[in-house]
């Protein structure tokens, strides 16, 4: 049917138009063209703005994290030859079990060999392997001299011997953890021209650094103390990431092993088997408001009910995780949830009307199509739960701790939190650099877990 | 509108008259939610025949087919009443489990949805979930005489394991018939299974309906009545959720009783 046999559907502008509407109408078109050019103009400059903006800021946060952090991956260190002098060394020979001993008397007898070790004064083999090093004089400065290596490192060579008690009397080279004042003094961001009292290095110290360096012996390696050492006071130059990497490890096992299969199947039995009513519906709302609960509510959450009334330990990764499970869990199902919406009926169809029973249908059908989803949807998740640091204060991880946790119910720090810390601590100079690497240390984690989100997705959504 | 009658095909009477009617509908109406979309419908399915049903969109032909495998108990808020009786036994029977009702009354849809997996997987998941092959050999060979009766064998028999999404719609769609062949149904539903497909496919399939015909009972939901006049012996005529007449197909399409009919086969409506 054409307009023009049907006047009826033809309206009188439209007639009124009709004989010069080519011209007129035609005219009227192009001179509203300029102004709607513009607007598209406009609007992709906007577009366009905004993104190199946002860019932008990316790229400065990037480049201060990495301009401040990278440096720390390497750590001044000093390496001498180490004499175990068996004069300060004074314990008796290693136990050897004897014939009838019981095994109770000889672990008594280890452990008072030990008592002995950790009596021996380990800090003046290490001021005497640098006084080797340095010029005579320097005998009368010792603690001048014992403070340009790391106090923990007194720790590391009794670890040494009691592994290998043979080397008492023996001269081994070993590479000392240069103290943090030294290590910030060698990369340089100390202004030299300030007077002496207010320099983290004594003029006597700053004399053996350069000799130090001179011989070689002071130099710059990669850091692995930031990777395997645990966080320390007393030593910073030693302070490490392993304790609360593991606790985060800790955790995200947690999390995984809870929430993406609750989540999971939350999400399925809600969307392909819950029947749609006002409690589904009440259930829905309900957890689309928990994804934007504030995280420290969830703290808040954890605090009373695993601490206070399941009495669960503080500060443990076990508590960490079970709060940050229920962080995740709304996100979760929700992905979960719009993945499957969008799995497209007609599958179902063909699979119930050929007699599979609702089960079958999601075990054989829908969820294969759906997993590359909820794996990226998990993956999401857990992301953010290993960035998450609020919540984890309120249960007390917070606190400083200087052990890798053996189990998830031990004390420990998280990454998110290990950075807070260190953000707070009180020698600026050394720490932060050592934030920044940790913040480097976390967002890797995070490009990695993305990374694998991407690659799973990719994977099998190339299937077919 | 071309002269319908001249394509009806010759139809053996002995199938429509002696035999008892494999599928009896007894005053079925469709509710979806509070709107009747199917009001009372009784019709007789001859057993081994096609029956064609016919009408405007939104006339209920398509809910009424879905009620013969209860495809409507996965919509949301629909009811059905009345009887449907598969070889005198109601389907609605407690007793009767759906899932045994599905793997006798098949079903092929409007879109060709063959699963993402390979050609031999989509044929052999019926027969695998029924548990009706005991071995690995047997199931092959349900999977190759599947496809040999939905004459697609020779297409597709070197490239068994490739997706069965790969193939053309006509050949999907075949695919989906053999799918459903797989499972040896009694009766194949099928809704509008030519009108995603072009006129070479259209025909193929066509004649696969009647071949088909020698050994199952096949209920075609279509919108060309072209279509229904070629392959179907009996046909039914809806109209706004009515059944409005029923019969032989020679004698709707030549001689029909209702004037909505004959308005509808010659094209004045619809």
């Amino acid at each position: 049917m054409s307009t023009t046999s049907d006047p009826s559907l033809a309206s009188p502008a439209a007639d009124a138009a009709a004989p010069k509407a080519a011209s007129g109408s035609t005219a009227r078109v192009r001179g509203s063209l300029g102004r709607r050019h513009a607007a598209e103009r406009r609007f992709r400059l906007v577009g366009m703005l905004a993104v190199i903006l946002g860019l932008s800021f990316v790229a400065i946060l990037f480049g201060t994290i990495l301009n401040k952090g990278l440096p720390a991956f390497w750590q001044a260190s000093i390496t001498v030859p180490v004499t175990f002098d068996p004069n300060i060394v004074k314990i008796p020979p290693y136990p050897q079990p004897q014939q009838g001993e019981s095994p109770a008397a000889y672990e008594a007898e280890v452990l008072q060999w030990r008592t002995a070790l950790a009596g021996v004064n380990w800090g003046r083999i290490i001021e005497n392997a640098l006084l080797a090093e340095l010029p005579p004089d320097a005998a009368k400065n010792r603690r001048d001299v014992s403070r340009l290596v790391t106090s923990g490192e007194r720790f590391r060579l009794r670890d040494l011997v009691q592994e290998r008690p043979g080397l008492v009397g023996q001269t081994v080279t070993v590479k000392l953890l240069a103290d943090a004042n030294v290590d910030v003094w060698v990369k340089g961001n100390i202004d030299r021209s300030l007077p002496d009292r207010q320099l983290p290095l004594t003029p006597n110290q700053r004399r053996y650094v350069e000799i130090l360096q001179e011989k070689g012996l002071l130099t710059e390696s990669f850091s692995t103390s930031l990777f395997f050492n645990v966080d320390s006071r007393a030593s910073p130059a030693s302070a490490g990431l392993a304790g609360a990497f593991v606790g985060s490890l800790y955790m995200m096992l947690i999390v995984i092993l809870l929430s993406v299969p609750i989540g999971v199947a939350a999400a399925i039995y809600l969307e392909e088997f819950a029947p749609k009513n006002r409690l589904t519906d009440l259930i829905e709302i309900n957890i689309n408001n928990l994804a934007a609960v504030p995280s420290i509510v969830f703290g808040l959450l954890g605090a009373a009910v695993f601490i206070i009334w399941f009495r669960l330990p503080l500060s443990a990764p076990l508590v960490g995780g079970l709060v940050l499970t229920l962080m995740t869990l709304p996100t979760i199902i929700i992905a979960t949830r719009s993945t499957l919406r969008a799995i497209p009926p007609s599958i179902r169809q063909a699979a119930v009307g050929l007699g599979a029973s609702r089960v079958q249908t999601v075990t054989h059908h829908v969820l294969p199509l759906a997993l590359p989803g909820i794996l990226t949807g998990a993956i999401i998740g857990v992301a953010q739960a290993l960035g998450e640091t609020a919540p984890l204060l309120l249960i007390g991880m917070s606190a400083f701790v200087a052990n890798v946790p053996a189990t998830p119910m031990d004390q420990s720090t998280a990454l998110p939190v290990q950075i807070y810390l260190w953000q707070g601590n009180e020698l600026r100079n050394f720490f932060e650099a050592r934030t920044s690497a940790a913040i480097i240390v976390l967002l890797s984690l995070m490009i990695v877990l993305n990374g694998l989100a991407i690659f799973l997705r990719k994977r099998f959504e190339s299937r077919w | 509108m071309h002269d319908i009658s001249a394509i009806v095909k010759e139809t053996p009477p002995a199938t429509l008259t002696n035999a008892p009617p494999k599928v009896t509908a007894r005053k079925v109406s469709v509710f979806y939610g509070q709107k009747r979309a199917l009001h009372e419908v009784s019709v007789d399915i001859a057993d081994r025949s096609v029956t064609a049903f016919i009408g405007p969109s939104g006339c209920g032909k398509s809910t009424f087919l879905r009620c013969f495998n209860r495809m409507n108990d996965t919509i949301e808020g629909s009811r059905v009443e009345g009887e449907i009786l598969l070889e005198g036994r109601n389907i609605h029977d407690p007793d009767l489990d759906v899932v045994e009702l599905r793997a006798r009354v098949g079903m092929v849809f409007q879109k060709p949805n063959p699963f993402p997996k390979s050609i031999f997987e989509n044929v052999a998941y019926g027969p695998r979930i029924h548990g009706l092959a005991r071995s690995k050999a047997e199931l092959e060979e349900i999977v190759m005489s599947s496809l040999q009766k939905a004459g697609l064998i020779d297409e597709v028999k070197d490239r068994l394991n490739e997706p069965g999404t790969g193939l053309s719609g006509g050949q999907q769609q075949r695919l989906c018939i053999a799918r459903a062949i797989a499972v040896s149904p009694e009766v194949i539903l099928m809704d509008e299974p030519c009108s995603a497909l072009d006129p070479i496919a259209t025909a193929k399939i066509e004649e696969l309906i009647d071949e088909l015909r020698a050994n199952y009972t096949i209920i075609i939901v279509t919108h060309s009545m072209q279509q229904a006049a070629r392959v179907s012996q009996r046909t039914a005529f809806f109209h706004l959720g009515n059944l409005v007449e029923q019969g032989p197909t020679e004698a709707i399409f030549t001689n029909p009783s209702e004037k909505r009919t004959l308005d509808y086969i010659t094209g004045r409506f619809g």
